[in-house]
């Protein structure tokens, strides 16, 4: 830990403050946990909308006549593939192949592009990518000061941001898209009360739902108009309590539990998203950092893998327990993983959690236990994601 | 807002008895609103003896796990196993369906009144 350092708040932070939120830092911000109840706040999410403050969220904004080429360089995606209004899922990693962070890119105007970086990674994204660009024309430029990033999600969003006062279509920036053909994974620029604001059919819930960027000294109008629009759609606002364990029934990954320094994207199950192909318009292989590293570990089996975990009884494993071969009666076994997330899932009504295991206990059906605190508790492995929603 | 009925008493641990016999022992409801919803409740057995202060279980929110502990000395006379089935009735209602366990009282540690324990919870 370093030294203590005021937590940073967001333009919305009266708002939460108003709204009876109770405020956790996360990340080096202050942000909403919960406003009434966490169960009550991911159902909403599940069965109608949430509304959530990610205003904390690192972006990044690359330009210039090579942004393309050196986000091929400096990620392990495939991004100068992005279509324009695009967005894709992507991680920067060191060269021995290890996540340094998971982004999401989005290319939000010809040649423009915004990383979106998790807040406590921030910082050190935006150096990596400044060292990165040595020999790139490019201009990176962080522009997470003066913006807020509300979300809205759930089944009703769509429907919300239709009726939310002010917000409206604009051709001359929206990029070719109309708003009821914004497909998921893309963005498009729509106005709020005359400003320009990016809007991506994006999230990190399981559930359709977009993300708004929008200019600091609009975010409180924006947040008001938003709740105000989905009071019939039975919208409420939505904290991080909720938000993680959105995630974790979606089988999504939290930087610093699933992935980290010391653990590549394949064992992570996410080796879709190195880009070991990527060749340039003359069919050369596109070299970029932590290539070798990465192909060598697609290569060679791994030591550990990332695994779903449901459990048989009802008690939640949680972070850093550990995962162990099921022993007589409630002793637990030998020492086979750790879990990285777990919580009880408030949609399938059990417990649930990610794990790395050894390759040998990884297979679906595997009963396996989780030792919490001293007493062994059966789960079982199980396919990834937990939850999907239904589709129409 | 924070609620604290005079008739009860309270330890720091944020636990409150009530005076009948055998006491009846729940949660505050700033431990309930500082946990978040509770999911899970691990309490002791009945005839287990327990002393005060001592932990005695624990109450597993969303978000995380807490220790239950005894307000007093003596012996577990019954547990609330409609809360162990239903948890969230602790959140809903923890001065009353969601009591936790009584206990037979031979000796009691530190305790609080309301008054006091609403200073000590700045409220």
């Amino acid at each position: 830990m370093g030294p203590a350092v005021t937590d940073k708040t967001t333009p919305l932070h009266d708002e939460h403050v108003a709204l009876g939120a109770s405020m956790t830092p996360f990340g080096g911000w202050l942000m909403p946990l919960r406003y009434t109840s966490d169960l009550a706040e991911h159902r909403a999410v599940r069965g109608t909308a949430g509304l959530f403050d990610l205003s904390h969220m690192g972006n990044i904004e690359v330009t210039g006549p090579d942004a393309a080429a050196f986000l091929d360089h400096a990620l392990v995606g495939w991004i100068s593939k992005v279509r324009e209004m695009g967005a894709r899922y992507s991680m920067i990693c060191a060269e021995d192949g290890s996540v340094l962070d998971d982004l999401i890119v989005y290319h939000k105007a010809p040649g423009v592009y915004s990383v979106v970086a998790n807040a406590a990674n921030a910082t050190l994204v935006l150096g990596e990518l400044e060292q990165r660009a040595a020999g790139f024309d490019v201009v990176l430029k962080d522009v997470q000061p003066g913006q807020a990033l509300i979300a809205v999600q759930g089944p009703r969003a769509a429907e919300i941001l239709r009726a939310t006062a002010c917000l409206e279509e604009d051709a001359e920036i929206s990029g070719g898209t109309a708003f009821a053909d914004l497909r998921y994974y893309a963005c498009m620029g729509m106005r709020f009360e005359g400003e320009q604001v990016l809007v991506g059919r994006t999230g990190y819930t399981g559930e359709d739902g977009f993300e708004i960027w929008v200019p600091a000294e609009r975010a409180v109008s924006l947040w008001r108009a938003l709740l105000a629009a989905g009071e019939p759609f039975d919208l409420v606002p939505a904290g991080l309590s909720a938000r993680d364990s959105l995630r974790l029934e979606a089988g999504m990954p939290l930087y610093g539990h699933e992935l980290d320094t010391t653990t590549t994207p394949f064992e992570a199950g996410l080796g879709r998203v190195v880009r070991l192909d990527k060749v340039s318009d003359d069919g050369a292989p596109i070299p970029f950092v932590g290539r070798d590293a990465l192909a060598a570990r697609k290569a060679s089996p791994p030591a550990r893998v990332l695994v779903g975990l449901r459990g048989e009884g009802r008690r939640p494993a949680r972070a850093d327990y550990p995962v162990v071969l099921r022993g007589e009666g409630s002793e637990p076994g030998a020492t086979v993983g750790t879990v990285t997330s777990g919580a009880p899932s408030p949609t399938l009504g059990y417990p649930i959690a990610l794990a790395y295991v050894t390759p040998e206990v990884s297979a679906e059906g595997t009963e396996l236990a989780v030792d919490v605190r001293g007493r062994a508790e059966p789960f079982v492995v199980v396919p990834v994601p937990f939850y999907r929603r239904p589709q129409n | 807002m924070a609620d604290f009925p005079e008739n009860l008493k309270y330890t720091t641990e944020h636990e409150w008895l009530d005076g009948s016999t055998p006491a009846v022992i729940g949660v505050t409801d700033v431990a309930a609103e500082a946990l978040g919803d509770v999911v899970y409740l691990e309490l002791p057995e009945v005839g287990a003896q327990v002393e005060a202060g001592a932990v005695v279980g624990e109450i597993e929110s969303t978000k995380s796990v807490s220790e239950l502990y005894s307000p007093v000395s003596g012996t577990v006379a019954e547990v609330n196993t409609e809360a162990v089935d239903n948890p969230e009735i602790v959140n809903e209602d923890p001065y009353g369906k969601g009591w936790l366990f009584k206990v037979e009282v031979t000796g009691t540690g530190e305790l609080l009144s309301a008054a006091e324990y609403a200073a000590h919870t700045g409220n």
